[in-house]
């Protein structure tokens, strides 16, 4: 049995923060605010949308495969009036599985042995092990914080390029902070795709969760930028069905036709009703746009109150909330805890929010997601100090994470 | 005026090309990975574009025409109006239900006790399963032998991981004058002895067969299984058919073999297996040493699969292992219904010239169409092999869309076998087969024509 050992493509790729965590939160007792994914139900149009497409006996065979043509038109037509451009729905659209499945089509249609790709921390982890599953090498920069504003330094970030950079990859809302990026931090990084000749993955799955006094920019929209730019959705997030695994990249055709030969080759179409469902919610939000009975205002609405609650709780126990202009995530500071971790079991050198979360969920039955998580090893001193809290919950879930966080007070 | 008007405005003209030109110029270097070079063409693509352009009636692509079974989609709708939690992630190596109804349902199949934690992945659809397995165990100057003919995918899958295709084709044993079967199909084990080398990393199999529908029996399986524990080699076995078997022919797993578990991956479908190809639900079945590189693999590429459609699988699975063995079962039911379709579209093929291989499993009968010749009249598919021209001309022509065979084949030997072109007869639709039946009556009323006024002493026929 000594060949079968694995393919050198995913040496050290095997460890995941999210198969560590979510079964130490599976335990029923436990609140659960680590894993990013809502407990309020989805609108139930769409829940009504695919029992209706399920109905439908071609709808449970083969698709088009880039993408369902229903959907696709919705989605061009959604996005063509977002980005102010006609987009082609067959040539400049690929529909994936989930916006993690843009993102690997991404990586391997376009990154390569020898490239190397510039990712922001904190990061969604997933970016670092596909990078390094495509071969190539992941260069890290960090958002620095000055009076909790986080920014890229521009010296900093220019410094990253270099000849062999292939992309930049941006994620707005970004989570785990909910950073929103504004229109001169995307032109800035713009301007550096444009004079290095790179190409920039936008990851925009949380885009139309943004709170009051921010707005969401598409950076594939400032001038220069269409024809290299990827930019990935979500329908997961878009309508709080992340167990329907559907996202989507827009872009140019000449870049968009390499992640659809990676589709055709891995797994090469999507479910067929979920992606109708999908096409019929879009169609019906994309007629309210605007306005406060669409889903993608109404929900954003719904989260700023949560979001808000949710900081209350967090301050009210002395932890310090990273208010999150954008997404369903907030980072806490657990510093002014000062809780001892001396005598949790773990490696060494494993990092302070690692034990925490461990420690807390165990304790205080809440889990939470350590920050490290999404950070490189040099940025891990600075971030050790966060989790991450989970905010699209039921009222109930929240209600009993303060009651949580009262009692840990009184102690 | 006019002169500095005209010119005012083919400045702008030239600026704004110069706008324009500044766009597109991106990328002096490839944008492309090299892994997705010579992987870009596809046979789907192309042919079930044309068949959709010339409204043919679709024999072509490789899915029913009618729906799953009744118990299955309720479980889709019971899944679908359930609980919120239906609608979030599940667990990303396989929905827990679903993994647990495939342990119990296979383990017993199989002969082996299936964890259904470790040694299942389940993946979107069985092409997601392929693409992890090599993905996970394929190195940069491996190779993979690849029966053929094989499921066109197999080939650009070792290709992307770096691998090198090596072919060994299924053979038809002389058989005179007798209508061939799938079970003629033979491979030889010389041949296929010598194709193993140090460097073999794995067999791929797939049984039923797509396209010529060979159901492998026990003894060809071992000897498969031979030469994979005396190389040390794996062995990919595509099952997605394993309930479509016809005439009594037994689906053996090359897993169940002795000293086989251990190397060999048995990939699954639920939407072979339910007929609801659209859900997209598949697996991988293996020892736990080899499933937890393909966990990797998954992890970093789609992650998660779709929660609900994994639920109703899993409903469906138990449903199953309760009648199973049983006239109720639908693994009894759709292939009794099945074998009468393809007996039917066997005889509707025979009838005009086109000659069937009866295959013993699957979704497909490949016709051998040398006894037919066509005035192409079709200057760009010239340079194609025939049976990819032949395939157009009776799209466009007689609006009977098919898939050319020779697009199973690896280029060293397409030549040969580009005589077939394979049909797909889980089809129920009457309207379709009605359709089916006066387009060859129209052409065997022209065969009719043809052979009143071609010469005796020919046999071929002539079209155009």
């Amino acid at each position: 049995m000594s060949r079968h050992t694995h393919s050198k493509r995913i040496e050290g790729l095997d460890k995941n923060v999210w198969v560590a965590f979510t079964s130490l939160a599976a335990d029923p007792s436990v609140v659960n605010l680590g894993q990013g994914f809502p407990d309020i139900p989805p609108p139930s149009y769409i829940k009504q949308a695919l029992a209706e497409a399920a109905s439908v006996d071609k709808m449970n065979q083969y698709t088009r495969g880039f993408g369902h043509p229903s959907l696709v038109k919705a989605l061009s037509q959604v996005y063509g009036t977002v980005c102010g451009r006609q987009i082609d729905p067959f040539k400049e659209i690929l529909v994936t599985v989930g916006g993690y499945g843009s993102l690997f089509s991404c990586m391997q249609g376009l990154v390569e042995v020898g490239d190397e790709v510039i990712i922001i921390e904190p990061f969604f982890d997933c970016y670092v092990p596909m990078v390094r599953m495509a071969g190539a090498k992941p260069v890290l920069i960090p958002l620095r914080c000055f009076h909790a504003d986080w920014y890229l330094d521009p010296d900093e970030l220019s410094s990253k390029f270099n000849s062999k950079t292939k992309a930049i990859i941006i994620n707005t809302p970004n989570n785990p902070i909910g950073k929103v990026f504004t229109r001169d931090e995307l032109q800035m990084i713009a301007d550096l795709c444009i004079k290095h000749d790179t190409l920039c993955f936008s990851d925009e799955v949380y885009e139309w969760l943004i709170y009051r006094g921010h707005e969401h920019i598409k950076i594939a929209t400032l001038p220069g930028m269409w024809d290299r730019t990827i930019t990935i959705g979500s329908a997961g997030k878009t309508f709080s069905v992340t167990g329907w695994k559907l996202g989507w990249s827009v872009g140019p055709e000449h870049l968009i036709k390499h992640l659809q030969t990676v589709m055709q080759n891995t797994l090469y179409t999507c479910a067929t009703p979920l992606q109708e469902a999908v096409a019929q919610g879009l169609l019906r939000n994309f007629e309210m746009m605007g306005q406060p009975e669409c889903y993608f205002t109404s929900l954003a609405e719904e989260l700023e109150g949560k979001r808000n609650r949710m900081a209350a709780i967090v301050e009210d126990v002395g932890m310090t909330p990273v208010i999150p202009e954008g997404g369903y995530f907030m980072l806490v500071d657990v510093t002014s805890l000062n809780q001892d971790l001396s005598h949790v079991v773990g490696d060494d050198d494993e990092a302070y929010d690692y034990k925490f979360v461990k420690w807390m969920v165990k304790e205080k039955k809440l889990a939470a997601i350590p920050v490290t998580a999404f950070v490189g090893d040099e940025s891990k001193k600075e971030f050790e100090k966060y989790i991450r809290l989970c905010f699209i919950k039921q009222d109930s879930t929240l209600a009993a994470a303060e009651e949580i966080l009262k009692s840990w007070k009184k102690v | 005026m006019g002169l500095i008007r005209n010119l005012a405005r083919s400045s702008t003209v030239i600026r704004q090309i110069l706008i324009r030109n500044n766009h597109k110029i991106i990328m002096a270097r490839q944008l492309h990975a090299s892994r997705t070079d010579g992987v870009d063409k596809n046979v789907w693509v192309e042919f079930t574009q044309l068949a959709a352009d010339y409204k043919a009636v679709n024999l072509g692509q490789g899915f029913p025409d009618f729906s799953p079974p009744k118990f299955i989609q309720e479980a889709f709708c019971k899944a679908v109006s359930g609980g919120p939690i239906m609608h979030q992630y599940t667990r990303a190596f396989g929905h827990p239900p679903l993994v647990r109804s495939l342990a119990k349902f296979f383990s017993r199949i199989v002969g082996h006790e299936i964890d259904p934690l470790e040694d299942i992945l389940v993946t979107v659809g069985a092409y997601q399963a392929l693409f992890c397995a090599f993905q996970a165990l394929v190195n940069e100057g491996d190779e993979v032998i690849i029966v053929e003919p094989f499921f066109d995918c197999y080939q650009p899958m070792v290709k992307m991981a770096g691998g090198k295709a090596v072919y060994v084709p299924l053979r038809p044993k002389a058989a005179s004058g007798a209508v061939l079967s799938s079970g003629d199909w033979v491979l030889s084990a010389e041949e296929l002895a010598s194709k193993f080398t140090p460097r073999t990393k794995a067999v791929v199999i797939n049984t039923p067969n797509n396209p010529i529908g060979k159901v492998y029996k026990t003894e060809e399986l071992q000897m498969i299984a031979d030469l994979c524990i005396k190389h040390d080699a794996l062995c990919i076995s595509d099952e997605v058919y394993e309930w479509l078997t016809y005439d009594g022919a037994k689906h053996v797993k090359i897993a169940s073999l002795p000293g086989m578990w251990e190397r060999t991956i048995t990939v699954g479908s639920a939407g072979k297996t339910f007929s609801a190809t659209g859900w997209k639900v598949g697996w991988a079945i293996s020892s736990g040493h080899i499933v937890k590189h393909m966990k990797t693999i998954h992890q970093n590429t789609v992650y998660h699969c779709a929660t609900a459609a994994q639920e109703a699988v899993a409903q469906g699975f138990e449903r199953e292992y309760e009648v199973f063995g049983s006239p109720e079962s639908y693994f009894q039911q759709l292939p009794a219904m099945l074998q009468l379709k393809r007996n039917k579209l066997a005889s509707c093929l025979e009838s005009v010239g086109l000659q069937p291989i009866m295959p013993q499993g699957g979704y497909f009968i490949t016709a051998d169409i040398s006894s037919v010749k066509v005035d192409y009249n079709d200057q760009s598919s010239v340079d194609e092999p025939n049976d990819f021209r032949f395939v157009k001309w009776l799209t466009k022509e007689k609006g009977l869309a098919a898939i050319p065979v020779s697009a199973f084949y690896s280029p060293e030997h397409s030549k040969e076998f580009d005589k077939y072109i394979r049909f797909c007869f889980v089809k129920v639709n009457e309207m379709q087969f009605m359709t089916l039946n006066l387009i060859l009556i129209r052409f065997s009323f022209l065969f009719l024509i043809v052979l009143l006024y071609d010469s005796p002493s020919t046999q071929t026929l002539s079209f155009s």
